[in-house]
């Protein structure tokens, strides 16, 4: 994986340096809570409910173990003993105090870490594929390009002031594991007829209130172009986008009201202009950061089978593992939804835990994935068995991958100030109610947002849910249909909402429809693609 | 109007106030104009040879459309005044240079130490701009150019 | 009644406006009548608390209840960490909040 140069290091420690000495302005009082506020955003430090929450940004999603040994460090240190892994391949911590938030980055930096932009009108952190590197699909491995990207947008000196926030995706296989298309800007590498490389940019997509999916608005930019082309975007959005109305000032609405047409031809415009101006990194930037993504030293004619005698071992095996690139080798992914648990919730024990199982087993890499879990990606088949007793011994053995269990839930009204209802204590009891049932129902991703932020993606869940405040009481309105990746669908509204324990009940019924419907090997994004809705609002209403 | 606090150049300044890009346009005698947010700094690109005052406004800091605006103006080659006026505050100041301004005025003045600190903090950068600093790269890659 | 509550600026905990300081404890919240936006104006300037606000409550056998559930759980703590709460050792507590 990447690795910092005195350069990099030497942007992180001055950022840490500029922060404390933020802080301590802000704690003297020369420094006012309405300035101070985008600073301490832009490091990713929010005031919550109960505390300052702080944001760790993990490019890509891409950690290895003395990273995760200090991520669990923190914890303990800092914390309350947990950290929270995020839909953006982040982590966050709950229960932060102000004045440790420098000292906090400063741990941070010396693992070449940070919080540069995990928060504020500015450009977040470049999330990608959480295979990258071990697919067997993919074109190249997205992440040099994402590092890329990471590298052109820390302290872009234009774009810190954005309209609004601003999400970039990478990714370089057909199928789409990152939700690219419900980026501000997704980019899938491609390889044109030619064999070249080259960037196809999907702008303006997005979830929240308006969720839409990005258009393509270029095919094909030259893949050393891609830095300019993303300058051109970011620009033509600084300029143009909304500023009267935070709730239309993303870029989706700007190209909505545009038209992507309109929109394509400014940012054409610009980027010939910017063409001229060479902001692009050199070649040589590119394959100087391709030499860290190398492939680890795997090892040839070793086994490709599995002991599948124990049958508990056999589920998990089948359900959270990817095939893998390599012969001898597969991608692990470690649910961190336990039954009943919280969704991404990891002990300081288990963080330290599996950053040294990635040691021992994965060439010390780990990844975040959007779905709030974690993976090991090139494990020995070999070892698998043993790797898997150890993460079972330790609560992180759970067989729920893409299975109803395994939901993305917000943290809700119980940590978050925007939000109108707690998603947490639903996702807790639809856990508990189908994960027996988890086997027969197949397939099925459930996403829970407590607000209309979505943070939870609900509308990209196969059955998703939006908690909303109703005159003061927590109700739960239930969407299906959505779906992230290739096919990118959103969801829709069932009909009137339910309260915490009608929501419960109204997912079973909606699993039972399934059920009851199912023809073939159909997941329940086909049968209800297949039924359309109104069986399913007859069970729930009729 | 708020005092220039900081200017990093050497020439006379404009005494005149900018004109509104409106009244700029029909002007025909003007050197100094006033942007705010919504103006186009395209629109002055016909005029740069009798530009020697560009104030860019920033009405509430938060608003980032004057970067562009001076950025767009810099890379068109004006190499007059940039000026930022308005609400802009200590922690943007290092980012304003960054984007070609060379002159500062604020509503609120800066505590100087705070100021100097904050110019002089970054040593390296990521991005070229047009203030002639080498990005990161340029440094990794002495004599590399982008094809 | 109208009660203040905010977080302490340094620590980021939530706090109460008792009358005299800010306290970790909704139950001692006091009623602040037409004087929420002195108070909150003089104590974000000695910058003892942060992003306080003035919230609707009532005073029950219970204690000071505010009107909102969302302030309910700032005042006990997540509701499904009950060992993080402000009142670990009652099972009951979350109750409270519904």
């Amino acid at each position: 994986m990447y690795k910092y140069d005195q350069y990099d290091q030497a942007m992180v420690d001055t950022r840490v340096e500029e922060f404390r000495d933020q802080v301590r302005r802000r704690l003297e009082g020369h420094l006012p809570e309405e300035a101070f506020r985008p600073l301490r955003l832009m490091n990713g430090l929010y005031l919550q409910l109960h505390a300052y929450m702080l944001r760790v940004a993990v490019p890509y999603g891409t950690l290895n173990s003395a990273q995760m040994k200090v991520l669990g460090d923190i914890a303990d240190k800092y914390d309350r003993g947990y950290g929270h892994f995020t839909t953006r391949q982040n982590i966050q911590y709950n229960w932060i105090k102000l004045e440790e938030a420098p000292d906090i980055l400063a741990d941070l930096a010396r693992v070449e870490m940070h919080a540069f932009q995990t928060s504020g009108n500015c450009i977040r952190n470049t999330t990608s594929d959480q295979y990258a590197g071990a697919a067997a699909d993919e074109v190249v491995d997205p992440r040099p390009y994402a590092e890329l990207i990471r590298q052109w947008s820390t302290v872009h000196p234009e774009f810190n002031f954005l309209p609004r926030k601003f999400k970039m995706a990478v990714i370089a296989s057909d199928t789409d594991r990152a939700a690219m298309r419900l980026h501000d800007i997704g980019i899938q590498i491609v390889k044109n007829e030619a064999g070249e490389l080259g960037a196809a940019f999907y702008v303006g997509g997005g979830m929240g209130r308006t969720p839409m999916i990005a258009p393509c608005i270029n095919a094909f930019v030259p893949i050393g172009q891609m830095i300019t082309y993303s300058e051109a975007c970011l620009r033509v959005y600084n300029r143009h986008g909304r500023r009267d109305n935070k709730y239309k000032a993303r870029i989706k609405i700007l190209i909505h009201e545009l038209g992507k047409d309109e929109y394509t031809r400014q940012v054409e415009a610009e980027f010939a202009h910017l063409l001229t101006q060479n902001i692009e990194p050199p070649a040589e930037e590119l394959e100087r950061i391709k030499a860290f993504f190398a492939d680890p030293p795997f090892e040839t004619g070793i086994t490709d089978e599995l002991d599948r005698s124990d049958a508990a071992f056999a589920r998990w095996a089948d359900t959270n593992c990817l095939a893998h690139k390599q012969p001898g080798y597969i991608a692990v992914t470690i649910s961190l939804k336990p039954v009943g648990g919280i969704p991404g919730d990891a002990s300081a024990d288990q963080i330290r835990l599996m950053g040294e199982l990635a040691r021992q087993y994965s060439f010390d890499e780990l990844r975040v994935t959007h779905a709030q879990n974690i993976v090991l990606p090139h494990v020995r088949k070999a070892d698998l068995y043993a790797l898997w007793q150890i993460l079972d011994a330790n609560g992180l053995g759970t067989p729920n991958l893409d299975h109803i269990g395994d939901m993305i839930a917000c943290p809700g009204l119980d940590y978050c100030s925007l939000a109108n209802a707690r998603s947490i204590p639903v996702a807790q009891k639809i856990s508990e109610r189908l994960a027996p049932r988890e086997a027969e129902i197949g397939e099925l991703k459930l996403k829970i947002s407590g607000c209309i932020n979505a943070c939870g993606h609900h509308h990209a869940g196969h059955i998703g849910i939006l908690g909303v405040d109703r005159k003061g009481v927590e109700n739960y309105q239930l969407l299906l249909g959505g779906c992230e990746g290739a096919d990118t669908s959103l969801g829709q509204i069932t009909g009137p909402g339910f309260d915490e324990d009608g929501i419960v009940g109204a997912v079973e019924k909606a699993t039972e429809v399934y059920l009851a419907n199912k023809q073939g090997e159909e997941r329940f994004l086909d049968t209800y693609r297949r039924i359309g809705m109104a069986p399913f609002k007859e069970a729930l209403y009729g | 109007m708020a005092e220039v606090q900081y200017r990093f150049r050497d020439d006379e300044p404009v005494a005149d106030p900018g004109v509104t890009v409106d009244s700029f346009g029909a002007q025909s005698n003007a050197a100094a104009v006033r942007l705010e947010p919504g103006d186009d700094a395209r629109a002055l690109l016909p005029h740069l040879e009798r530009l020697r005052l560009v104030e860019v406004n920033f009405p509430v800091f938060g608003d980032g459309r004057g970067y562009s605006s001076a950025r767009i103006l810099r890379e068109a080659g004006y190499a007059g005044e940039l000026r930022a006026v308005g609400q802009v505050l200590v922690d943007q100041i290092a980012l304003m240079r960054r984007c070609g301004f060379d002159s500062f005025a604020p509503d609120q003045p800066l505590e100087p130490a705070d100021a100097e600190a904050a110019f002089a903090r970054w040593a390296d950068v990521y991005q070229p701009t047009t203030d002639g600093r080498a990005p990161v790269w340029a440094k990794r890659h002495p004599g590399a150019v982008n094809a | 009644m109208k009660i203040l509550t905010g977080n302490d600026l340094k620590t980021g905990a939530v706090t109460w406006w008792d009358g005299v300081q800010w306290s970790l404890h909704v139950e001692d919240a006091v009623d602040v009548g037409d004087h929420a936006d002195t108070i909150l104006a003089r104590e974000e300037a000695a910058r003892r608390v942060n992003s306080a606000y003035a919230i609707d409550a009532v005073k029950d056998e219970t204690g000071v209840r505010p009107a909102h559930i969302k302030d309910r759980i700032r005042a006990l703590g997540p509701t499904v960490r009950p060992d993080l709460t402000l009142k670990p050792a009652d099972p009951e507590a979350g109750n409270w909040v519904i």
